[in-house]
């Protein structure tokens, strides 16, 4: 397949890996965790790890934004689907995200609740123009990626005068997580959180750029390396990372420089904030509430907010307690040492947000970690 | 009951279905006389019985069944008629049988357009001629408006196993083959094609065949060393090794590289985010051979026009885990999973 085979290249892939070896210190651990679902799909699928030396360990992040949407939004969009008026539009993956009692979309939408699996916004759009008298919510979420085309959909139903379509917003983002990540008192106190450095979102920085990673290696000491999503990308990425971890440098360095610049996108970046304003915080399955982390709309298109059309409140829902997501999603333990792991939470039956979806680290690990680990133990 | 007698026929080309064509009375007997058997047309249907006879010869009979509810009902490559016909054929033949009879029944929803019936009848009829298969028997019921998404077909099928053979997904044994009849994925991907939020262009069709000659040229060069076949339709390729994995309390080990997909396939596939090896095949069969005969099974395999692209992907291996794993062309290792959730709904 011409522009993707290139970046799936076995040979080069060799030489990157012959380098990573020769050049990883046997002296110590490399821990670098790709925040990115999309890194880590990469990683599994064209297994990525089995080329990298024993001592290089990838802790795989929130990057996921199905897994770390919290239980209370789901419940609050099952809420809003029980109106009768209410036609809600959602992407497949969201359908089996768990709410707090087990509940998910898709069991709402066998209870006959009107809900559409759509591909984009584009679809709302469509469904509201052909049901003028529905109330139609787009389920927005994601990253700084999906939130300029939901921004583009606010757009277009401002200007076709269409009553009846609104969002429910959900849309966070990716530095405040990072920081959430590396800030936590909890692990700071047992020793800090042991992560030598970061792969950089790849879609996400197109967007935003990699400005707004600076201060977060600086803070905190950390190199980030941003990288694309094909396997060479993710290599190279890795090859970056163990440098900087040598030469004790922590920048913010751009690996994927075909797509991403510092600056960013600009006009999406305009976009997103004529329409789009910072929550105070929000919360986030397995992280708990994060400052600054989340976006809503701004005043000016509360028509478009669902929440404040339908009045519905935040629910504050807990994470089960015995649920080890927090630790997990900073690399301080692994998925065997939750209790939850492979017992009541499985790919079926997720409880935590590593193992809501495919992506998520504990549902990677399911399918795939537990071979390594065991041929790890095999061989040393 | 004869077509004779009725005063208006069928209008073919603009009527359509309502509910006094499930009702029992004339206008049902109209729309079986007047389309059904028009298009299945043989002995058993021509004497009209609410059941057909038919004689049995010795040995062992298999029978399967399946609702087929694809959306949409028309894709490039077939429509849910052909699909019902080689869907149901190919359970049968994946026991190594002879399939023979077909029942199909048809639920329809008030409103449907006689014109698509009839197209949908007749690709059903072409279907079984030519794979040597009579509809023997069926059923038609309307339901209201908005009750069924226009048609849904379940058609069952009954076939005779050639003595000696007892394939079951139980019998794969370590060190055998896994050969694979051709490239995955083309089905899913035509009906995706034609989804009304996702449509895009493409020169992929579905596979959707009747796949029992294949079966029958693989039986001869294979036999008894044939120890389990499945055609991967929902789930693909993974879940069907998985399934097999599972019932036989083994493992495989698969070559990506090795795995027939073709290139549009591919980048539909990564287009939309899914796995070749978990999207649905209608035309593709997957073996389980032993390893002394394996060469010879995928060289007739190779011979026949539904297997020239067939393909030697892996091997069992013991795994007490049942894990299907697989080496990229990365140069990594994954493992295949059987897909959490649905990828792909309605897909047959």
């Amino acid at each position: 397949m011409k522009y993707a085979d290139e970046f799936r290249d076995k040979a080069i892939a060799q030489g990157i890996a012959r380098a990573i070896g020769a050049e990883v210190s046997s002296q110590r651990a490399y821990r670098f965790m790709e925040f990115c679902g999309g890194h880590t799909h990469a990683i599994s699928r064209y297994g990525l790890e089995d080329l990298l030396p024993a001592n290089v360990r990838m802790i795989h992040g929130p990057g996921c934004p199905v897994c770390v949407l919290p239980a209370s939004r789901i419940d609050m969009a099952i809420r809003l689907v029980e109106r009768p008026e209410v036609t809600l539009c959602v992407y497949g993956d969201l359908m089996r995200a768990p709410g707090s009692q087990g509940q998910s979309l898709l069991r709402a939408k066998a209870l006959g609740a009107d809900i559409r699996m759509v591909y984009s916004t584009l679809d709302a759009i469509r469904l509201a123009e052909q049901a003028p008298s529905r109330e139609v919510v787009f389920f927005a979420i994601g990253f700084e990626t999906t939130t300029p085309p939901t921004a583009v959909m606010i757009r277009i139903a401002e200007k076709k005068r269409l009553k009846g379509l609104s969002v429910f917003c959900n849309h966070v983002l990716t530095p405040s997580a990072m920081h959430s990540i590396l800030e936590n008192p909890k692990i700071r106190d047992t020793g800090g959180v042991p992560i030598d450095g970061f792969i950089g979102p790849a879609h996400v920085s197109t967007i935003i750029g990699t400005q707004p990673y600076e201060p977060l290696a600086e803070q905190f000491g950390k190199p980030i390396v941003i990288a694309g999503f094909e396997p060479l990308d993710v290599m190279q990425a890795i090859l970056m990372l163990v440098r900087q971890v040598n030469e004790d440098r922590y920048q913010v360095e751009n690996q994927y420089s075909r797509a991403v610049t510092r600056e960013g996108n600009r006009r999406a970046k305009d976009e997103v904030s004529q329409i789009f304003e910072l929550r105070e915080q929000f919360e986030w399955r397995g992280l708990g509430l994060v400052p600054n982390s989340g976006m809503k709309l701004k005043r000016a298109y509360a028509q478009f907010d669902a929440e404040t059309r339908f009045a519905i409140h935040d629910l504050r829902v807990a994470d089960n307690p015995a649920c080890e997501c927090c630790a997990i999603l900073r690399g301080a333990k692994r998925p065997v040492e939750c209790k939850l792991f492979g017992t009541v939470c499985t790919p079926e039956t997720p409880i935590g947000s590593c193992m809501v979806s495919s992506e998520g680290a504990c549902a990677a690990y399911w399918t795939y970690g537990r071979v390594r680990d065991e041929q790890l133990r095999r061989t040393s | 009951m004869s077509v004779k007698g009725y005063q208006r026929k069928l209008d073919l080309e603009h009527g359509r279905v309502d509910l006094s064509h499930g009702s029992g009375g004339r206008a049902m007997a109209q729309l079986i006389s007047g389309l059904f058997h028009q298009a299945f047309g043989n002995e058993w249907l021509a004497r009209c019985n609410d059941q057909s006879a038919f004689d049995v010869a010795a040995g062992r009979m298999v029978m399967t069944t399946d609702g087929y509810v694809v959306s949409p009902l028309f894709f490039p490559g077939g429509n849910i008629g052909s699909l019902a016909v080689h869907g149901t054929i190919n359970d049968v033949a994946m026991s190594g049988a002879r399939p023979l009879y077909l029942s199909a029944s048809f639920i329809i929803e008030e409103g449907f357009p006689f014109s698509d019936l009839k197209a949908i009848a007749d690709s059903m009829g072409a279907a079984a001629r030519s794979a040597g298969v009579y509809i023997i028997a069926g059923d038609t019921k309307v339901v209201d408006r908005g009750k069924a998404d226009g048609l849904f077909i379940s058609t069952t099928g009954i076939g005779i196993v050639a003595d000696g053979l007892d394939l079951s997904a139980d019998k794969a044994m370590v060190g055998d083959r896994v050969l694979v009849s051709g490239s995955l994925g083309d089905h899913g991907v035509a009906v995706m094609s034609r989804r009304q939020n996702v449509a895009f262009q493409t020169e992929v069709v579905s596979d959707s065949a009747a796949l029992h000659n294949l079966v029958a040229v693989m039986v001869a060069a294979g036999g008894s060393g044939i120890r389990v076949m499945r055609d991967p339709t929902r789930g693909g390729l993974a879940a069907t090794l998985n399934e097999i994995a599972h019932q036989s309390e083994l493992g495989f080990r698969l070559q990506e590289a090795s795995i027939p997909v073709k290139p549009a396939v591919a980048a539909t596939c990564e287009l939309l985010g899914l796995d070749p090896i978990h999207v649905a095949n209608e035309g593709k069969l997957v073996a389980i051979v032993a390893p002394d005969l394996a060469d010879a099974v995928l060289a007739a395999m190779k011979a026949h026009p539904l297997g020239s692209d067939a393909a030697d992907i892996g091997e069992a291996v013991a795994d007490n885990r049942k894990f299907v794993q697989m080496a990229t062309s990365f140069g990594g290792r994954r493992i295949v999973d059987w897909l959490s959730g649905e990828q792909l709904p309605r897909i047959c």
